[in-house]
């Protein structure tokens, strides 16, 4: 059957009204529909999502392991780049 | 039943439960609809851990545990209407098969891929069709309240099933071949979900269920559109129709799954896990 393997798709999954999509995992189909109507079979079946985001893998283009120091040291000492010195209420709930 | 539990909801007040008139008919025709629904789960479930792919493995299953709880639904409430104790479980493992009222259509066995799928899609027209009538016109609440909840699993179904229908159907040579026979072989097991009984007759005169021929124009229509994008051929209205699952005279293949099914209750009598 599977001589020619389907292609892989990057599936991510929105929990809650509000919320990000999140990357929930991976799985392969032969178009984007199809890796829609997976995803929901495979990722969604205990009421996971309110909606689904499907992208093919090879179009995520991602950083080298080898770039971390370069990309994220420098930021190490750097506490004062972080918000943490604003109080922010309640009602604004989710950031 | 060891499948996904379906929250039982508060039971609404529903006059036919306890109608002395027509308990019998209505205890047959619940039977009939948990049956469909326990046979098509079992036999779809035959696929789990043989799918072709991981994904379409994983999706005939959730298929097979969605009917497995709308068995669960109707047979519940089949044992109420009955009034003799037994509930969904007794009446899945423990009924003979010709005390069983499913179409013939569902008993079938799965075959590859084409039948498996040309089934469940020519069944789920119909079942969407009748949950749909069900959920929106029947005057039995307990009745309506069921279909609804599986009609939302089963909208699912026809989806699936139509779009994997025209994929295979308008795809290479051989899956064009093998639908065309899946096509050819079911067909005449379609006759049977259109064509009433006394039983279908009374209940249709409750007002709890649809004239089932009422059902055939909408269903054909629907099914030869789907069929006519996937460039496959359906054969001509008004042919030769094999019926008598609902009345339970059924094919050589049910007692095999009953076999398979019920062996553990019947060797165990009790047992749960």
């Amino acid at each position: 059957m599977s001589k020619k393997e389907w292609p892989l798709w990057e599936v991510f999954i929105r929990g809650q009204h509000g919320l990000n999509h999140r990357h929930v995992g991976s799985l392969h189909a032969p178009d984007a529909e199809m890796a829609i109507n997976h995803a929901r079979d495979v990722y969604t079946r205990r009421r996971e999502g309110v909606s689904i985001w499907v992208v093919p893998s090879k179009e995520i283009t991602a950083s080298s392991p080898s770039e971390k120091g370069p990309l994220f040291d420098p930021a190490e000492s750097k506490t004062y780049r972080h918000p943490t010195f604003f109080d922010i209420p309640d009602e604004v709930g989710k950031m | 039943m060891s499948g996904e539990k379906t929250a039982v909801t508060e039971m609404r007040a529903d006059p036919f439960v306890n109608d002395e008139a027509i308990r019998r008919v209505f205890f047959e025709w619940l039977c009939r609809m948990g049956d469909n629904a326990l046979i098509l789960g079992h036999r779809t479930s035959e696929w789990c851990g043989h799918g072709p792919v991981l994904e379409e493995d994983i999706a005939l299953a959730n298929t097979a545990l969605d009917l497995i709880g709308h068995t669960q639904m109707w047979l519940g409430l089949a044992g109420e209407v009955e009034g003799k104790g037994r509930d969904a479980d007794d009446l899945a493992y423990l009924r003979d098969a010709m005390k069983f009222h499913n179409l013939l259509l569902v008993e079938l066995p799965k075959g590859d891929m084409a039948v498996t799928i040309m089934r469940e899609f020519l069944f789920d027209a119909y079942h969407h069709l009748l949950l749909s009538w069900l959920a929106e016109h029947s005057k039995s609440p307990r009745v309506a309240e069921i279909a609804a909840k599986a009609l939302k699993e089963v909208s699912y179904h026809i989806d699936r099933a139509s779009d994997i229908v025209v994929r295979l159907g308008d795809g290479t040579e051989e899956s064009h071949r093998r639908m065309q026979d899946a096509l050819d072989l079911l067909w005449p097991y379609t006759g049977e979900m259109f064509i009433g009984d006394d039983v279908d007759a009374t209940l249709t005169g409750a007002g709890i269920a649809p004239d089932l021929g009422g059902l055939q124009g909408k269903w054909e229509q629907n099914v030869r559109s789907i069929l006519d994008e996937a460039t496959l051929k359906a054969p001509e209205p008004g042919g030769f129709a094999h019926l008598g699952g609902k009345q339970g005279r059924h094919t050589e293949h049910l007692g095999f799954i009953l076999a398979e099914m019920q062996f553990l209750q019947r060797a165990y009598p009790g047992a749960s896990w």
